[in-house]
């Protein structure tokens, strides 16, 4: 009995050591590269440190100055950080919305045995590619397509559908709706097949008894498939909610970073790209990412909270 | 009563003909949608300036040779160090993540000691924090440890891949029950060359997918590279990309920018075009649990 017992617990003890062997370069690189940076985040916040010019300035403890200064209007009566904000949230409701109604009703053509689509494969590599493709380049590429000179312009003027090109890019409706139509085009087959992916996992005996009592289609989707989605429509939504704060690279390079027209489609990644690249500002930056820290962690709770409530 | 039912049945096979007809030209329309910037793009890239300004075309053009040698060679913006350069900095990413988040998957999967809950919670909790968050931190101690030019801090960093892990771990979960782990251990043997020699290669297709995620994401990456990098050689694609929309657009060859655009994201597609499926497969497994 002795003799049995005592080599597990040696065994026990040893084998504990490599765990956190094994785990210890994660948490060393993790705690270095993000931990102490987000701290010292943080600690910025509250300090004024800047460049003006060659002079550097600070850095000195200002409490909640930085902070204050974000949400004070400016003298045309604007707070910058929610107007871009703002921004921010339609320009991802925008492409969001159509992306999770459109991968969810195509999550249910291609998961259908009464419809039996054919071609799924092809269907889902092409649906799926955008999101591969380098949002810079794939923003560039928007950039010269629709152009005053690009080939959209050219198109409608040699159908004799215009005569002067569309500005594109000088008017807030379009330049909006082509960042809404990028980021639609870039993540819809993600969650396409993320939805998919959470219908096949649905017990099919659920769909055949729902046929079996006659149900109709739209009965069993909103009594059956939806209810039982639900969870995995909820990460979903966080997610590309997550996605959509973090929304940078396609509306700068679009506008050289400059949210034209009148900074309307500036986002909140933007701004702060703006505090920290250029003017180094790393006191606003820190103020900045604070704030998006926050929203991200409210988001993502609502989200969470307002799709679940049902299923009590 | 027979003919009703079978009057019945036609009228819902009409409908379901229609429904399916409804769908397929729902799917061609995303299917024109999704293609038809990449189809342009790739058209215009055969063609020579002159012709780009001339009007609107459907078909290839013959100057495709000439634009890709005219875009290999601009003087401001070098394209092939910018691939190269990414192409470093994308596969060490791939390579660290997919090892260490094995590694540190194996750990907590194979192990029993008292932090391994909280290490996974933490893990886990982490996961959804944008890495802009912790940009002011990362940045100021990047310049603070004269590590701006330098891709230590875009590369080192994927040691620590939260999403990486968890694939991992489910994979782990799925594929590899502690007996075969207990099996796998000699006694006395080393834990560390045990996980090297027999666990790896037994996680190959669950590190082949991640691999091309990593690696992908790093080649499209932007938002951390343009801030650390400034110097010339040291830039990678994304940047380059971002230089071209910052020049004075009205006097560049458009035969060469589509180029550059055509090469920034061939390479993915490539890989893409080859391994559609897995990638597709890869998707689902590790993100959404059950």
């Amino acid at each position: 009995m002795k003799r049995l017992a005592d080599p597990r617990k040696r065994k026990g003890i040893s084998y504990a050591k490599w765990g956190y062997l094994f785990i210890a370069p994660f948490f060393i690189v993790y705690g270095l590269f993000t931990l102490v940076p987000q701290v010292m985040t943080i600690y910025n916040s509250f300090f004024e440190n800047y460049r003006e010019g060659l002079k550097q300035v600070g850095p000195n403890f200002v409490g909640l100055d930085n902070y204050i200064k974000l949400f004070t209007p400016d003298k045309n009566g604007n707070i910058d950080i929610l107007k871009y904000a703002w921004n921010t949230l339609v320009l991802w409701v925008g492409g969001a919305v159509p992306q999770i109604l459109v991968a969810l009703l195509l999550a249910v053509f291609f998961t259908s045995y009464r419809l039996n689509i054919k071609g799924q494969q092809f269907f889902k590599t092409v649906i799926y590619m955008p999101n591969l493709i380098m949002a810079s380049a794939f923003s560039m590429l928007f950039f010269t397509l629709f152009s005053n000179s690009g080939p959209v312009n050219q198109l409608l003027t040699q159908m004799g559908w215009i005569d002067q090109p569309i500005e594109f890019f000088a008017q807030k409706i379009t330049v909006r709706g082509l960042i809404c139509l990028m980021n639609f085009l870039l993540w819809f087959g993600n969650t396409t097949i993320l939805l998919m992916a959470g219908i096949m996992g649905i017990d099919q005996n659920l769909f055949e008894a729902a046929n079996i009592d006659g149900a109709s289609s739209l009965q069993v989707f909103f009594k059956v498939t939806l209810p039982l989605l639900m969870p995995i429509l909820v990460y979903t939504v966080i997610t590309a909610m997550i996605g959509g704060i973090q929304m940078f690279d396609v509306p700068q390079v679009l506008t050289n970073g400059a949210g034209t027209p009148n900074r309307t489609s500036t986002t909140l990644v933007m701004y702060l790209n703006n505090y920290l690249k250029t003017s180094k500002n790393y006191g606003m930056s820190g103020a900045i990412s604070v704030v998006i820290f926050i929203i991200t962690g409210l988001l993502s709770m609502v989200v969470y909270r307002s799709l679940t409530r049902k299923d009590d | 009563m027979k003919k009703s039912n079978s009057a019945d049945s036609r009228v819902a096979k009409a409908r379901l003909t229609a429904a399916r007809a409804l769908v397929y030209a729902f799917l061609i329309f995303l299917t024109v949608l999704c293609l038809f910037s990449f189809y342009m793009l790739f058209i215009n890239a055969t063609r020579s300036n002159a012709d780009l300004q001339g009007g609107f075309r459907l078909f290839p053009s013959d100057y495709f040779f000439k634009n890709l040698y005219n875009a290999w060679t601009d003087a401001s913006i070098n394209i092939p160090r910018g691939m190269l350069n990414s192409f470093i900095i994308a596969a060490s990413s791939a390579l660290l993540s997919t090892y260490f988040s094995a590694l540190t998957a194996y750990g907590i999967h194979a192990y029993h000691f008292r932090l391994k809950k909280l290490a996974f919670s933490f893990i886990m909790a982490v996961m959804v924090i944008p890495q802009q968050v912790s940009a002011t931190g990362f940045y100021q101690l990047c310049v603070k440890f004269g590590l701006t030019n330098s891709y230590i801090p875009l590369i080192v960093p994927s040691i620590a891949s939260p999403v990486v892990f968890f694939y991992m771990k489910q994979y782990m979960e799925s594929v590899l029950p502690m007996e075969i782990v207990e099996a796998a251990r000699v006694d006395g043997s080393n834990e560390f060359s045990t996980f090297n020699k027999i666990i790896l290669p037994m996680l190959k297709p669950a590190m082949a997918v991640q691999m091309i995620f990593a690696f992908v994401a790093s080649w499209n990456n932007y938002f951390m590279p343009a801030l650390l990098l400034d110097k010339a050689e040291m830039k990678t694609v994304p940047i380059m990309i971002a230089q071209l929309r910052a020049a004075d657009y009205s006097k560049f060859d458009m035969g060469k920018v589509y180029m550059f655009i055509l090469l920034a994201i061939l390479p993915v597609v490539i890989v893409y075009i080859c391994l559609s499926k897995y990638i597709i497969k890869g998707v689902t497994a590790g993100s959404v649990k059950g």
